[in-house]
């Protein structure tokens, strides 16, 4: 299942609310301002690395971008992906769920 | 594959409409059709046929209409949301004895059906909100 | 009046409300897709998540809010056919809240339950 949040998780519980409701194998695809929840040596990163042992974790690179961030500000093994990777994700999904 | 996509907010306010412009752009290059897009909530002031906003920033609702010119989108504002927020056709305009209409070319607006159809007909439904 | 997709196709769907009733329009926005697409005879369920659950909850008086107090319409689901409803435990208990508080009958499910209706609907919806 694909699981897309978009909000920051220093301002709204979305990204906690999914990692608690998420099942194993599952995929995480962070975009808008859910992308900060992707930066490492943040009070959350130790969560998302952690589920990281479950899930495969994706960030959408334009809103990486935008925000003025790129690949070193990321914990490791989270995917940067563009538009159509994000079309991709959901075509091998059958399942979406997005937590806004 | 046939998606449908739901806009949950309004355009400028919120990324919502951007990114599901950019995902229903990527989609259609990538060979999938559109079944609809469906603007609920604040999302039906995306049909605005009166935005003006800065000539050096993107132009929201107009380029919905033009997307959907080039790849035949159903673009749907939801009726009872677009009654609470004015946002009115020709129709609504005669129904209401309003003395303006204000919807952009190529969105319609109908009911909340046309979400439901969009979520059993489509493979697949992807929601863009706050 | 029962609406019928030409195709017969019943997926099944859940409404996801994570988000306190009156202070923003979805909650109220949300009910009236619920109660729309009950004519579409789907498989419907409702799940209440985080602050979501609050919309449940009893004696909801907007009268000097002058809104629309839409909280009655939990009631009404049954009459639609809506009848599964499921409350997460967790956010009902971190917000101070016990089933007792709900204006509705309700399953309250925990986490590892609300994971499993999660990854066993189709379609999914978010306001």
């Amino acid at each position: 299942m694909l699981h897309t949040v978009n909000k920051s998780p220093f301002e709204k519980n979305s990204l906690e609310t999914c990692l608690r409701l998420i099942s194993e194998s599952s995929s995480v695809l962070l975009i808008e301002d859910g992308v900060y929840g992707a930066l490492k040596n943040t009070s959350v990163s130790d969560t998302v690395i952690n589920a990281q042992k479950t899930s495969k974790f994706y960030v959408l690179g334009p809103d990486l971008k935008a925000r003025g961030l790129d690949k070193s500000s990321l914990i490791s093994n989270i995917e940067i992906i563009d538009y159509k990777g994000f079309v991709d994700l959901t075509v091998k999904n059958e399942k979406i769920q997005n937590w806004l | 594959m046939l998606f449908g996509i739901l806009v949950n907010e309004g355009p400028y306010q919120h990324q919502a409409s951007d990114s599901a412009y950019l995902f229903a752009k990527a989609a259609i290059e990538e060979g999938h059709t559109i079944f609809r897009v469906f603007f609920y909530h604040d999302g039906v002031n995306n049909g605005t046929r009166l935005a003006t906003p800065p000539q050096d920033d993107r132009h929201i609702p107009n380029r919905w209409s033009e997307l959907a010119t080039e790849h035949e989108i159903d673009l749907v504002l939801c009726v009872a949301a677009a009654q609470r927020r004015g946002m009115v056709d020709p129709d609504e305009m005669k129904r209401h004895k309003k003395d303006a209409d204000n919807i952009a070319d190529k969105f319609r607006i109908s009911g909340l059906g046309q979400l439901i159809e969009a979520g059993v007909q489509a493979d697949r439904l992807v929601t863009f909100g706050d | 009046m029962e609406e019928e997709l030409e195709s017969g196709v019943v997926k099944k769907f859940l409404y996801i409300n994570r988000r306190a009733p009156h202070g923003t329009v979805y909650a109220h926005e949300a009910l009236e897709v619920v109660l729309i697409g009950a004519a579409f005879e789907q498989d419907v369920s409702l799940a209440f998540i985080d602050d979501g659950v609050f919309q449940l909850k009893k004696d909801q008086d907007t009268s000097e809010i002058y809104t629309k107090n839409f909280s009655k319409i939990y009631k009404a689901l049954e009459m639609y056919d809506v009848e599964k409803l499921y409350v997460e435990k967790e956010s009902l208990e971190s917000r101070g809240l016990t089933e007792e508080d709900l204006s509705v009958d309700v399953k309250v499910i925990d986490s590892s339950e609300m994971k499993a209706l999660i990854t066993d609907s189709e379609v999914i919806f978010n306001f």
